[in-house]
């Protein structure tokens, strides 16, 4: 028990760590501030096009969308921050994060938006084109406002999904928290600072969580 | 008029949800091959008391007896008891994973351990008791209303229980299909299968039932013979609930 | 060199994919290796939850629910990093490999349980009184009557939160387990070439894309349950 406590909740190392940790977080919050506006963004563009009466525009999309669906997260960005310099680009730690993000969550936060679009009867778009609106009038005014709300525990609990995955950036030395974490745990040979990261994630997360069953559950009934 | 042997006697039965009083001492009783309707405005318990019948409800206090056993007792093998008394529903409820089939064997394979050959000749045999031998195969969406209410009639038979109880039967049917269900009821009477009732077919009440209860508020206002109650109802509660019901 | 001829040069290096394709395979067969470990303990874990919670027991169910929110919430990583740095330090050695199938094992049962668990409760209440009317058990009631209806509703989205958390394998190259992208990794370092990595990401799309593309059909089978 003692040895568990010395070995995971060590709070002399806590404190040691405090301030590489806090520094750690605000990297993983400004993560989080670039890559969640960006991927609802972004798959606002992809559920737009995958929903398109135009089939040269739906297809690739659809094509592309099942492709960063299928890639494993970690292996897009691997490709990206160690693939491409091959190639002559070079990027950025965190250029690499948000672009390999970027093309991941589009794809997610797409397929999200796109049942939320296709679960609007055809009847709603009708009736607003009816008074004149037009095409992106309607979808804007009258069909996303409705889709988004369908949707709502789903985007939530994706954007939690988001938040988790930034902790793989990490993997490529982008100083976020848990690579702060690890590093102080290679230090001092002692888990507790990963532990700590743990808390950190769950003080954030946690709250959303409950948030997302919460409207999950509304919803279902 | 059957013999009055009482298979199902209730003894001052109260039923409270928090602080609602759903059934304020009910005493009933019914003969075997009898059928008894129970009717009354919306919340006057005639659900709660069928379902405590069954024991999907618990009573506060009171007791119920089955064919001489105390099924309100708190230690009680609550599946056998069940057993024993068909319940119908009115929203049909049957499995819409499985065919008409399928639902009515069910209970038989699992509860009563027969093999799927005996299982299935007793489904078919039930099926055919309500007109729908034809349909055995067909799942729950495939088939109308009333021979969803039909098949759920038969998934009650098959298990050859000691009472039946039908919990509004053909509130949740269309108009034109509220008779083929009443039909098999009726048929079940003849046959002497004893029966309680919660419904609005005043008509058919009137026509079919041995005995008439008038519930308002948790308690029985009057209960007697049809022809007593309709005709010549003593307390004023069901002339003014009759009166309405008619028109 | 033409532009064409470097990008093949960079990402299609037939001399790089021929010495290194034996060890692709190799990671290829390891990562499916977890995915079915983590598939298999995960929803049976999952399953044998929501079952439990059904029960209703409030002892036994406040720790299903804090279990699941706490696996929600932290980054598989993490997890496998205090799992594979911290234990050692107790004197208990688990491989990279038993690693990683605890950790995804455990995330996956907690988004299973939940899934099921809704499934569970969307099932109407009818069903649980009409099958119990009949003298089934509780328990009986649960595996033949309510688990075949709620299944068909979680069905899509188990699906999809499945190959998600199956493509978490990859997270196996920070400790060590030589599944594809370790392999693919390691051989790019050796070979000075972008290629590996490319093999890793087609045979990633060998992998995945039939069962995206099996998830998005069944979504579109099951639409009807958000309606």
């Amino acid at each position: 028990m003692e040895q568990i406590l010395f070995q995971f909740f060590n709070l002399d190392i806590m404190i040691q760590a405090w301030p590489i940790m806090l520094r750690g977080f605000g990297m993983t919050l400004l993560l989080c501030i670039v890559v969640i506006p960006s991927g609802l963004l972004g798959g606002l563009v992809v559920a737009l096009a995958s929903t398109s009466e135009k089939r040269w525009i739906r297809w690739p999309v659809a094509v592309l969308v099942d492709i960063f669906r299928a890639i494993p997260p970690l292996a897009l960005l691997i490709m990206i921050s160690a693939g491409l310099p091959f190639a002559g680009i070079r990027l950025s730690p965190f250029t690499a994060v948000c672009l390999s993000f970027l093309l991941n969550n589009s794809a997610y936060y797409g397929e999200i938006y796109r049942a939320g679009i296709e679960s609007i009867g055809t009847g709603q778009d009708e009736a607003a084109r009816s008074t004149g609106l037009t095409g992106f009038q309607s979808m804007v005014y009258v069909i996303l406002p409705q889709a988004v709300r369908n949707v709502l525990p789903d985007l939530v609990s994706n954007t939690i999904e988001v938040v988790k995955l930034t902790s793989l950036a990490s993997v490529v030395a982008f100083a976020e928290l848990l690579y702060s974490a690890d590093m102080a745990r290679s230090v001092t040979y002692n888990a507790s600072p990963i532990v700590m990261a743990a808390c950190f994630y769950l003080v954030l997360l946690w709250p959303a969580v409950r948030l997302a069953s919460r409207l999950e559950r509304k919803l279902s009934t | 008029m059957s013999q009055r042997l009482p298979i199902l006697t209730i003894d001052n039965l109260h039923l409270r949800y928090g602080d609602v009083d759903a059934l304020r001492g009910i005493t009933l009783e019914a003969g075997t091959g009898e059928m008894t309707f129970l009717i009354g405005p919306s919340g006057s318990g005639k659900s709660s008391l069928l379902r405590c019948c069954n024991r999907l409800e618990t009573p506060t206090s009171g007791k119920i007896y089955v064919d001489g056993e105390d099924i309100t007792q708190r230690y009680i093998n609550l599946n056998r008891v069940r057993r024993g008394i068909g319940m119908v529903f009115q929203s049909f409820n049957l499995y819409p994973h499985m065919s008409a089939k399928g639902n009515v064997m069910l209970a038989l394979r699992k509860v009563l351990g027969k093999s799927r050959a005996e299982a299935e000749a007793i489904a078919l045999k039930q099926l055919e008791r309500v007109g729908l031998s034809d349909r055995a195969g067909h799942y729950p969406n495939q088939l109308s209303g009333g021979q969803q209410q039909r098949v759920a009639i038969a998934r009650s038979l098959a298990l050859e229980p000691k009472i039946m109880l039908f919990d509004e039967p053909t509130s949740a049917l269309d108009p034109e299909l509220v008779g083929e269900v009443l039909k098999v009821m009726r048929q079940l009477k003849d046959d002497g299968m004893t029966m309680v009732v919660v419904s609005h077919e005043m008509r058919f009440a009137k026509a079919a039932s041995d005995h008439v209860v008038f519930m308002a508020e948790g308690q029985i206002v009057e209960a007697g013979p049809p022809a007593q109650i309709f005709d010549e109802p003593v307390a004023e509660r069901t002339r003014t609930f009759l009166q309405e019901a008619y028109h | 060199m033409t532009r064409f001829d470097r990008f093949i040069d960079t990402f299609f290096k037939p001399e790089v994919m021929q010495q290194y394709w034996p060890d692709i395979v190799s990671g290829l067969f390891v990562t499916c290796q977890i995915a079915i470990l983590v598939i298999v303990s995960g929803i049976s874990l999952g399953l044998a939850l929501a079952i439990l919670r059904s029960y209703g027991f409030k002892v036994i169910n406040l720790p299903i629910v804090i279990f699941v929110d706490l696996l929600r919430a932290l980054p598989p990583l993490v997890l496998i990093l205090i799992l594979y740095f911290g234990l050692p330090n107790l004197g208990i050695n688990l491989s990279g490999f038993l690693v990683l199938w605890m950790v995804l094992t455990l995330v996956l049962a907690a988004f299973a349980e939940e899934i099921f668990w809704a499934g569970i409760l969307s099932v109407p209440e009818g069903q649980w009184q009409a099958a119990r009317s009949t003298g089934l058990g509780r328990f009986q009631t649960l595996i033949y009557v309510v688990i075949p209806q709620a299944v068909r509703m979680t069905v899509a989205p188990l699906t999809n939160r499945t190959i998600a958390i199956t493509k978490n394998t990859a997270l196996g190259m920070v400790i060590g387990v030589p599944e594809l992208l370790n392999q693919a990794t390691t051989a790019q370092s050796f070979a000075a070439n972008a290629t590996p990595l490319m093999m890793a990401t087609i045979a990633y799309l060998i992998l995945f894309i039939p069962v995206v593309y099996a998830g998005r059909r069944l979504e579109k089978a099951y639409a009807w349950r958000r309606h």
